[in-house]
């Protein structure tokens, strides 16, 4: 009985020792990898700081001249002597708008591709059409650029626009959305460009967040006799909302900052005009297609513009987060 | 649970007792079931009783899900799927492709392993499928909603939070929203999938309380691994082995005195 009960703890004493050891080991270990990872984590923050604070360095002089009425100017005179005269109204109008149309075409039709693949799509299909969304995400901006600029635009110019406009010629409002020669350069040419380029990322983070909806949940639903429809309204959507509205969000911060493609065809017009199919300029387009040959203020301007879209971006992130916790304050969840 | 009236009898022979032809809700004949080509059941002949509660037991993959998800036709969402034979639902062909599935599962409803609460308020999970079927005013509506609780023995507990998310619910109480749901639409048969093997003893107890009430008005299948369960709460009992329905007879029987040395074997736990 005595000897049962010393060997063990003869047993246990002699390795706690060496654990002891070993687990300081770990523990220098561990506070490697803590500091490790804590620095990284800094360092995100630290670029944030670093490109938010030369942005508003860089835009400074543009500021102290123009103040808010920056936000309000249309006219973008950059050689005017002996201040040139600089608004961001265009390029404001421009981005918005571009980024807003092409959400309203992509977002349909990304939502649908993606319940088309997980909900209704023959399985030997599923897997080509995935991979072709894929690709296309993969093309790189300039391609469809030069796309939008040799095949989209000319075809818009030649058959689409003329049609439109015609068609609504005697429609308020629209026949003032809808106006003007046809051009290949244009703001709806711009946002058709980058519908399609958003349009993989709402369809492959929706359908990934789709295939986490739990198979029984989609059962119970068809099993109180839903249609393939009321189960994806009812319950595979609003199951997987957050993900989706996250999948949306990508999209149009992509199409807030796109830069190339729109460059290529939007026109680079600072002029306001109301129908789409006139040319216009968006923030980045503007700053890249002048940086290269502006100096003193004109450059502290377009830098100005850059801190705008930030902004902008900015703001588009804050709202879809409180939307979204608005939602989950509702669902209750 | 009478047993004076039977005859005991082994399945693949005419029943001597044979129930009237309109006390039959559902009849299944010579039905074979494939996961493409893995033959899962085998010629399965049953028919379940109109307000009786008829169990399904046996071991793990013997095909007794199985078995349920072809009475709504659950196999269909999967393609490789595929069944043989015939399920007469009140003598219309169940396995008929051009019957309209909506409605049949409108007709058999469904209760899972694990409950499924929609992602919606307490209410809407309720309303959502009466809303499918029909159109009523708020104020008949609300007494739908009210009605399938107190059918679910669930009114109390959640009458003060009816707008709250139907997850926000302990899972004895999803269940049961999940049985309210299913009673809401007024189906004829409900189908129970290993109801309680999620849930805790006492809410074990209450929903095995609740199929005995719910006997009167549907007919019931209940697919269960707890034997004492099956014991409890059902009418008849069907013992399956691998794809095989080796004996279906009164549940007294089966357990008191079976006639094949199998179902003797497995409900004695000597395997399974």
């Amino acid at each position: 009985m005595t000897d049962m009960a010393l060997e063990p703890a003869r047993a246990a004493a002699e390795p706690a020792f060496d654990r002891a050891r070993a687990l300081s080991a770990f523990k220098l270990g561990d506070r490697t990898f803590y500091w490790v990872t804590r620095v990284s984590a800094l360092f995100v923050l630290i670029i944030l700081g670093g490109i938010i604070l030369s942005l508003i360095i860089g835009a400074w002089p543009a500021i102290r001249t123009y103040g808010f009425d920056f936000l309000f100017t249309q006219r973008w005179a950059p050689s005017l002597q002996p201040t040139p005269i600089l608004g961001a109204l265009g390029p404001i109008y421009g981005t918005i708008v571009t980024s807003l149309i092409a959400m309203a075409i992509a977002i349909p039709v990304g939502l649908g591709i993606a319940i088309f693949l997980t909900e209704l799509c023959p399985m030997p299909l599923r897997q080509p059409i995935a991979v072709a969304i894929e690709l296309l995400a993969g093309i790189p901006s300039i391609i469809y650029g030069m796309w939008g600029f040799f095949v989209l635009g000319p075809f818009l110019a030649d058959h689409f626009e003329p049609a439109i406009v015609s068609a609504f010629e005697n429609v308020p409002i629209l026949n003032t959305i809808f106006q003007g020669p046809a051009s290949n350069l244009s703001l709806f040419n711009a946002s058709l460009v980058l519908s399609i380029m958003i349009l993989p990322f709402i369809t492959a983070i929706s359908r990934d967040v789709f295939a986490t909806v739990p198979p029984v949940l989609k059962e119970a639903a068809y099993g109180v006799g839903c249609t393939t429809w009321e189960v994806v309204r009812n319950v595979v959507l609003p199951y997987t909302r957050v993900g989706v509205i996250g999948g949306v969000m990508l999209a149009l911060g992509r199409a807030l900052g796109e830069t190339m493609a729109v460059t290529f065809i939007i026109g680079n017009s600072f002029k306001i005009s109301g129908s789409l199919f006139a040319p216009g300029t968006t923030i980045s387009a503007a700053i890249a297609s002048e940086f290269a040959e502006s100096d003193g203020l004109h450059q502290s301007a377009l830098i100005l513009l850059g801190l705008l879209l930030f902004v902008l971006t900015f703001c588009v992130l804050t709202a879809a987060r409180l939307m979204l916790r608005r939602l989950e304050r509702k669902a209750g969840a | 649970m009478s047993e004076s009236a039977t005859v005991l009898k082994p399945v693949e022979s005419q029943p001597a007792n044979r129930p009237s032809p309109s006390d039959i809700k559902l009849s299944i004949r010579n039905l074979n079931f494939y996961y493409g080509t893995t033959k899962a059941l085998k010629n399965i002949n049953l028919e379940l009783e109109t307000n009786k509660v008829t169990a399904f037991i046996g071991p793990s993959g013997c095909g007794k899900s199985t078995l349920l998800r072809i009475l709504n036709r659950m196999y269909d969402l999967y393609p490789n799927q595929r069944a043989e034979g015939e399920v007469l639902l009140d003598g219309q062909n169940v396995l008929d492709p051009k019957l309209d599935i909506n409605l049949l599962r409108a007709r058999v409803g469904m209760v899972f392993q694990k409950p499924t609460p929609f992602p919606m308020t307490i209410y809407d999970n309720i309303a959502f499928g009466i809303r499918l079927y029909e159109k009523l005013p708020k104020s008949e509506m609300d007494g739908r909603v009210e009605a399938a609780l107190r059918g679910a023995a669930l009114w109390e507990e959640v009458k003060n939070k009816l707008n709250a998310s139907g997850l926000s619910l302990s899972g004895g109480q999803q269940q049961r929203l999940c049985i309210a749901r299913t009673v809401a639409i007024r189906p004829e048969v409900i189908l129970f999938d290993e109801p309680c093997s999620a849930l805790d003893p006492i809410s074990t107890a209450k929903i095995e309380e609740l199929i005995d009430e719910l006997k009167t008005r549907y007919t019931i299948a209940i697919v269960t691994h707890n034997m004492q369960q099956a014991a409890r709460c059902s009418d008849k009992t069907a013992f399956m082995y691998l794809g095989d329905l080796i004996e279906f007879d009164q549940t007294s029987k089966i357990f008191m005195s079976p006639e094949q040395k199998q179902t003797q074997d497995y409900i004695t736990g000597r395997f399974g």
